[in-house]
Order: structure tokens, then C-alpha cells, then sequence
């Protein structure tokens, strides 16, 4: 396995047992391991990629929205979850050094403290949540806040539609109303689309209406929240994933199967871990940290 | 330097006497389902792919069949607008679905599933992929993807294209959510075949195989996973976008929410332009093993045609705008976008011409998987040339949302992947099954689906050109004409494929016993026996020059070719003509 420990022969036999058929050696296998490994990782980066891109889209189209809805949180929550997610990356990096130098109590006690520190963290981030539904601070039509993050109440906007999750459906009822006006001698074959007002790239530039001016918040607040249920929710989903495979872990820890000989998995959970933990790093400063 | 590879294969009988082979490895049925045997999967991929192909190319047929007739054969309504509208909505699921199965069911997956799993380790000497259970989840990923594609069909079927434009994607009252997680579960599966290909081809590569000593196959499998692992994440976020629109109202796609409709085109393109490699990439690579096999000559600029599909991945990563130059694109970013989908042509065109390099003075043997393989070559350019026409930013103001654009693709996809693909078929299906299928036969089939794919698409160009719109359930009569041709071709195709599908069954049961090298091919393959041993070989082969054709030559006794230690300067095996 690792080269960092001599093997015993004993070990060495441990390493050859765990040996798949269609590999030559234990070092092809771990090599194998970690390459798929870091690949799979880079894939998660991806799907977080998405995210940070329709954030940076956002952003720049809506840089009001992010600075006034970015104080409804609380920063000190938010740093105390890094606080905790750098500890318990230390406490994972820990139990990967254990388990290869094969001690079992000391692997076993570190994957605990790590599996505590994932909890810890959805302890505090549940609170969160619970806190901004009470408060109405949610995506699209559920955004409904009483008061502003200055603790000022909103005045309702006047004049303006309340937002709606969909617009009518196409349904045949519209075209219905079309043939009962063909039947009728009306002419149906004008269209109601408007020409487009730009001409030769083709494209049609939509005219932007007047925003409804509202002295106490900007429009379009919802998105920010949208966002960030996005971006906390999937990465709150890979931490209670990650909890569940360190709990795996350590059933197997203190069944002592890990040790110089074999602690493949160790090693492969303990990277995604610090994956985990370095996607909350860029989160916290982009939703916590706006000014 | 392959001299003497071949000692131990030459004396091998080429039926031994009941030899156990994978396919007869473990009878029961769960030995089937529960196999780890890269073999077994890729058969159970190319069942499962075939069959949504069978689903797939039925839609296409009613599609046709629908544009016979301008006001539609299949779905027309009473004479009122309101039920013209009713039945044309079932015109709008049926090529919704066509397309669904056709990309996300066949295209992406049928090569590197079906021949990719089963050649992959064969090609590399190896024993099996590197991660066997991951390769049997990828499968059973792929199979709840399309198992989820069947329920949402049954409960309401899509109607939104494949594309799944919003913000109609989230209005449209189907069942949207179920389809587009059934196809995030087959994007998983295709990430997973991708990073398990990558790290096969980088660990377990045989002593002495150096990655410019690689069959070119690999190389362009290379080249798919590359794109598989990198671009279809972002897809699956853009998924999950979508169903979080339509099940919690998240608003990022919403225009009515404050959300940007257009974001989603851009997250979609961005995979589903690198996507069209995935599915062309591993046609070329198998393009690239027949044609010098059949020519008896080695292939002509290895490394332009390894390298060119590197390109090809990395710049179709960068030409995904050329979706958008309508859609609300600024035109700085609109001719960036061309210029780079110009780019992209380059490679694909710097292997044209090393095929025909290859070919030139070769021995030509017009065997089926060559006749597919220079099908290909056909088909592909003009699928690639039309492409350079829709790149280019003028005529694609005109020519976007036009039947143009589905004779270009169908033509790429059709007539690139799929003919690739079947070319493979027929190269591995003596390996694959241990038998032969009747030669005669399989090259007139070949004949017949090239007219009906060019009777088909080649129309839809004209029509298009002419300002057909797509997608459309009814059209202006002037364009009848071009449409009764096409829908002839659809029916030539589907005659083409009936044969096929029975000379291929008939030769399971009937067709001769395959020789370990029927068509004297020089890669690692080739080398154990049709159909290869549980474990692949029986002795680990000596890797050569997978494109030295010198020291095999045809024998009539076994109907194959065997190696023999021939002098290097040794003139091209007349023999091979046979």
C-alpha cells in the first residue's frame, strides 16, 4: 500500500489477499484506487461548478440583490461550521496516518471525532434553515420576509403583481377561443408576437420593463435564496454522505481490518472528506462574506 | 518485432473441442446479471442499447409517416384548430421520445457500453476494466435510467424536445421530473464507464504497450471518457436545476421567478455539444481499426490521428455558444464562437484524410465492416461539412430551428455514429460470438442503408435550406415532395435494418465457426480465441506493432489469418484478397 510504512510479511500477506484478480500487484491497485478516486472528486467539483457559475452569473447581473440579502446571514454560524469542518478534516487526515501505521485505537477515535464534527456541523446548519423559514427568507414565491436585515419591517411593494411560480399552461382552452373567433368571420391569422426590435444578429432584445421601485428592498431578493438553499443543500447532502461512510468505516476500524497491510478505503474516504470540507471554504466567503 | 508473438497462437486448433468460453463460463441467469466480466456487461449493454434502439427507430418511422402528408398522416385534427392542436401535442411527444432514446439511450452509451467494454480489455491484454463492480453499477445506472424514461412515457409523455428548454419545461403539465432524473441516473452511468476507461487505459496497460504504441481505438475511448468525466456533471447539475424548478419553484431558470431562461441553455450546451464527441469520438476510433486492416497496410499518421482526438475533446469544450447565436447572445460572443466551431472541424478532418492516406495503395478487401467503414467517411463529411455551414454565423441566423439542422446531425449521428458503430459490430461479432454471419448478404444490407440514409437526410437539407421549420407537425405543400422521399428512405432503412437484425440472429445459431483471426487484424484482440476464455487469455500476449500486417497471412484451411515468421521486407499477402 502506502509507501511511507514497511510491511511485515504478515502484512504483506493482508496486502495480497485484498489483491482483485485483474491487478499484478497491491501497488497497481491502490495506484488504480486513487486515480479513479481523484477523478470521481473532480466530477464532484463539476457539479458544484454549475452552481458557482449561475452564482457568478447572478451576481454580476444582480449585484444589489447579493449585497442587501447576504446580511440576512449570519456570519458567525457560518464560521464556526468552517471552524468545525477544518477540525474535523485534521481529525480525517489524522486517521488516515493511523490507519496506516496500523494503530487501531487511534484510527478508530479519529473517525469518530471526524463523524462528531460532521454532525456538529448539520447541527448548526439545521438551525439555520429552521431559522430562515420562520423568518420567510426562502427561494421564489415562498420569499416572504416581514423585516428587512436591518431589523426594519418591508413595506409591501405597491402596484406590482405577486410573483408566480407558473405562468398559465398552454392549454387547447386558448386555441378553442381562437376557432369560436374564426367562426365568427374575425381574422386569426395575424400574429400577437411583436416584430423584434433589433435587427441583423437576429436577436430580439426584450425591452426591460420599468422595475417597481421599492425604497426598502430590490427586486428580485428570492434568487439570492434560491441560490444558496442550492449550493448549502448539496453540499450538506455530501456531508451527511460523507457521515455515513466514515460510520462504515469505523464498523470496519474496530473490526481491525485496517493497517499497513490494507487501508485503501481510509485513504479514499479521507480525500473526499477534505473535498468536502474545501467546497464549504468557497461557500462561506461567497454567501456569508458579501460586501 | 511481432515476430514472435504469434508462436504460441499458430498451433492453437481454432475450435478446440468445447472449449469454456465467457459466454459459456456460468449458465444460471444470475451468472449473467451479476456478472463482473467486462465482457458479459458489454453484451448486456448492446441488448439493452438495441433495444431502445428498436423503440427509438419505430418513433422515427411514425415521425416520417406523420410527414407524409402536409397536414400529418398519423396525428391530424377534425378541420378545428383546437383539435389540430390536441392531436398535434402527441406529434410533439412522439419526437420528443425519438430524441430522448435516440441520445441519451443509444447514442452516448452504445459504443463505449457495448463494443468499448467488451474490446477495451482485449485490445489492452488486460484481464478485465479496472473497477469491475463500478462497470456492472454503470449498467444497472443505465437501466434505471431507461426504466424511469418508460414510466414517465407511461404516466405523461415529454413533449418538450430533448433539449428541455425552459422556461416551457417547467409550464408543460408531463412529466418532465421523472424523465430528467431517469437521465441524470444515465449520466451517472456515463461518468462512471468514463473515469473506469481512464483508469484502465493509464494503470493497466501491459508492459512494452507505450500510449503512442496504443490500438488507435483506445486512444479515441481515451478521448470519450476525457469528455464523459468533465462535461456530463455540469448536465447534471443543470438536471437537478430543472426538476428542483418544477418540484420547489427554486426560480434560477424561471424568467417569471427573476431567474434567466438562457442560463439553461448555455449549462445544457455545454454538455450536449461536447456530448455529439462522445457519441462520434469512439465511431472514429473504430473507424480507425478497420480501415487499416482492410486496406493490409499500416495506418498512415498514428499520432495525427491519436492526437487529433485529444482536439477534437479539449476544443468541443469551447463551441457550445453556436447553440445560442439567436438566442440572446452578444455578437462579440457570436463570432467566437464561430471561429472556435470552425477550429473544431480541423481534427475531424485531419483523420478523413489519414484514412484515406491509409487506403491509398492499400490491398482493399471490401469486407462488411470496411463497406460500413468507408460508409462512414461518406457520411461523416457531409455530416461535418454541413456543420462548418451551421458554424458559420450568417447562415446559421437563416438556417437555426431549420430541417437543415436535422439533416446535419442526422447525418453525424446516424450516418457517423451509428454506421460506426454497426461497422464495429460486424469487425467484433465474429470475437464476440464465435461466429460468422453470412458475408454476401450483410454487404448488400450494407449497400441498401446507405441509399435509405441519403434518401432520408439528404432532402432535409434541401428542405431546409428551402426554410422548413423543424419540429413542426404540419408544413406548406411546396415541401411535400422532399418529404415523400425522405419518408421513402426512413422505410429503406427500416428494411435495412430487419435484414441485419436477421442475418445477425441467424448467424448465433447457424453461421459458421469464427476463426480466431478472420480478418487478419494485428492488435491484442485478435490474438485469443473467438469467443475469448472467462479470463481473456490463456497466456499473456507480447504487445507489437498493433498496425503490422506483414507476418499474417490468409489461410484458406481455417478461413483465417495466422502469423508466420516472414522476412520484414515481405511484399503484402496477395492472400489477403481472398
Amino acid at each position: 500500500m502506502s509507501n511511507a510504512v514497511a510491511m511485515t510479511p504478515t502484512e504483506e500477506q493482508v496486502a495480497r489477499e485484498h489483491l482483485a484478480h485483474h491487478f499484478d500487484t497491491p501497488q497497481q491497485q491502490f495506484d488504480a484506487g486513487t486515480l479513479g478516486m481523484w477523478m470521481f472528486l473532480a466530477t464532484e467539483m463539476l457539479l458544484f461548478s454549475g452552481l458557482f457559475c449561475a452564482y457568478a452569473v447572478f451576481r454580476a447581473t444582480h449585484p444589489e440583490v447579493f449585497r442587501y440579502a447576504g446580511e440576512y446571514l449570519d456570519p458567525v454560524s457560518g464560521l464556526i461550521n468552517a471552524l468545525i469542518l477544518l477540525t474535523s478534516g485534521l481529525t480525517m487526515a489524522l486517521a488516515v496516518r493511523f490507519a496506516q501505521t496500523g494503530k487501531r485505537f487511534a484510527l478508530s477515535l479519529c473517525l469518530a471525532l471526524t463523524m462528531l464534527g460532521g454532525v456538529a456541523f448539520l447541527a448548526i446548519h439545521a438551525k439555520e434553515y429552521f431559522d430562515n423559514g420562520q423568518a420567510k427568507l426562502l427561494w421564489g414565491t415562498h420569499y416572504a420576509p416581514k423585516v428587512g436585515p436591518n431589523g426594519k419591517p418591508i413595506a409591501p411593494i405597491v402596484g406590482t403583481v405577486p410573483l408566480t411560480a407558473k405562468p398559465k399552461p398552454v392549454t387547447s382552452a386558448g386555441w378553442t377561443q381562437l376557432d369560436s373567433l374564426a367562426k365568427a368571420g374575425f381574422v386569426v391569422s395575424h400574429s400577437d408576437i411583436m416584430p423584434a426590435p433589433l435587427g441583423p444578429s437576429g436577436v430580439a432584445r426584450a425591452q426591460k420593463p420599468a422595475a417597481p421601485q421599492n425604497p426598502f428592498q430590490p427586486a428580485n431578493v428570492q434568487i439570492f435564496f434560491g441560490i444558496y438553499f442550492l449550493m448549502t443543500g448539496l453540499h450538506s447532502l455530501h456531508v451527511i454522505i460523507g457521515i455515513i461512510v466514515i460510520g462504515w468505516l469505523l464498523i470496519r476500524s474496530l473490526r481491525g481490518e485496517f493497517g499497513p497491510g490494507y487501508n485503501a478505503p481510509v485513504v479514499y474516504v479521507g480525500m473526499y472528506w477534505g473535498v468536502v470540507d474545501m467546497v464549504w471554504m468557497f461557500l462561506f466567503p461567497l454567501l456569508y462574506l458579501i460586501h | 518485432m511481432t515476430t514472435v508473438t504469434g508462436s504460441n497462437f499458430g498451433d492453437t486448433p481454432v475450435v478446440p473441442a468445447k472449449p469454456d468460453n465467457y459466454l459459456t463460463h456460468g449458465k444460471t441467469i444470475s451468472s449473467w446479471l451479476l456478472t463482473l466480466d467486462h465482457k458479459r456487461i458489454g453484451i448486456m449493454y448492446l441488448i439493452t442499447a438495441l433495444l431502445a434502439f428498436f423503440i427509438g427507430g419505430m418513433l422515427a418511422e411514425v415521425i416520417r409517416t406523420q410527414l407524409l402528408v402536409p397536414q400529418g398522416l398519423v396525428f391530424h385534427g377534425t378541420g378545428s384548430v383546437a383539435s389540430s392542436y390536441a392531436a398535434y401535442r402527441y406529434y410533439n411527444q412522439v419526437f420528443t421520445l425519438h430524441g430522448i432514446i435516440m441520445v441519451f439511450l443509444v447514442l452516448i452509451p452504445i459504443i463505449p457500453g457495448a463494443l468499448g467494454n467488451f474490446a477495451l480489455p482485449l485490445l489492452l491484454g488486460a484481464k478485465d476494466v479496472a473497477f469491475p463492480k463500478l462497470n456492472l453499477i454503470s449498467f444497472y445506472l443505465y437501466v434505471a435510467g431507461a426504466v424511469l424514461a418508460i414510466v414517465s412515457t407511461v404516466l405523461g409523455a415529454v413533449d418538450t424536445g430533448w433539449t428541455f428548454y425552459t422556461p416551457f419545461s417547467i409550464q408543460t403539465e408531463s412529466y418532465v421530473v421523472v424523465m430528467v432524473l431517469g437521465i441524470f441516473l444515465v449520466g451517472f452511468s456515463s461518468i462512471f464507464t468514463g473515469i473506469n476507461f481512464m483508469v484502465t487505459i493509464h494503470k493497466l496497460r501491459p508492459p512494452g504497450m507505450t500510449w503512442f504504441r496504443m490500438p488507435l481505438f483506445l486512444w479515441s475511448i481515451y478521448a470519450t471518457s476525457l469528455i464523459q468525466v468533465a462535461a456530463t456533471p455540469v448536465v447534471g447539475i443543470t438536471f437537478v436545476l430543472l426538476m428542483m424548478e418544477r418540484v420547489m419553484g427554486i426560480g434560477i431558470f424561471n424568467p417569471a421567478l427573476g431567474g434567466n431562461p438562457v442560463l439553461f441553455q448555455e449549462f445544457f450546451w455545454f454538455y450536449s455539444h461536447p456530448a455529439v464527441y462522445i457519441m462520434i469520438l469512439p465511431a472514429m476510433g473504430i473507424v480507425s481499426e478497420i480501415i487499416p486492416v482492410f486496406s493490409r497496410k499500416h495506418i498512415f499518421g498514428y499520432e495525427f490521428i491519436a492526437l487529433s482526438s485529444l482536439a477534437i475533446a479539449l476544443i468541443g469544450f469551447l463551441v457550445w455558444g453556436h447553440h445560442i447565436f439567436v438566442n440572446g447572445q452578444s455578437a462579440e460572443l457570436d463570432a467566437v464562437f464561430s471561429f472556435l466551431t470552425f477550429i473544431v472541424a480541423v481534427p475531424s478532418a485531419i483523420k478523413v484524410w489519414n484514412w484515406l492516406a491509409t487506403m491509398y495503395k492499400g490491398a482493399i478487401v471490401l469486407k462488411t465492416p470496411m463497406l460500413y467503414a468507408l460508409s462512414f467517411i461518406v457520411l461523416f463529411t457531409i455530416g461535418g461539412l454541413t456543420g462548418v455551414v451551421l458554424g458559420a454565423l450568417s447562415e446559421d441566423v437563416v438556417l437555426h430551428d431549420t430541417y437543415f439542422v436535422v439533416g446535419h446531425f442526422h447525418y453525424v449521428m446516424m450516418g457517423g455514429t451509428l454506421i460506426g458503430f454497426i461497422a464495429g459490430l460486424h469487425y467484433w461479432w465474429p470475437k464476440m460470438f464465435g461466429r460468422m454471419y453470412n458475408e454476401r448478404i450483410a454487404q448488400w444490407t450494407c449497400v441498401i442503408l446507405f441509399i435509405g440514409i441519403n434518401l432520408t437526410f439528404f432532402p432535409q437539407l434541401m428542405v431546409g435550406a428551402d426554410g422548413m421549420p423543424r419540429r413542426y407537425a404540419s408544413y406548406l405543400p411546396m415541401y411535400q415532395p422532399y418529404m415523400i422521399v425522405s419518408t421513402i428512405g426512413a422505410y429503406i432503412q427500416l428494411v435495412a435494418f430487419l435484414s441485419m437484425a436477421s442475418y445477425l440472429m441467424h448467424s448465433l445459431f447457424y453461421g459458421k465457426k469464427a476463426p480466431v483471426n478472420p480478418w487478419g487484424a494485428a492488435s491484442l484482440d485478435w490474438e485469443t480465441s473467438s469467443p475469448p476464455p472467462h479470463d481473456n487469455f490463456e497466456t499473456t500476449p507480447s504487445v507489437g506493432d498493433p498496425y503490422d500486417y506483414a507476418d499474417l497471412v490468409f489461410d484458406s484451411g481455417i478461413n483465417g489469418y495466422v502469423r508466420t515468421e516472414k522476412p520484414a521486407d515481405s511484399p503484402i499477402p496477395v492472400t489477403a484478397r481472398h
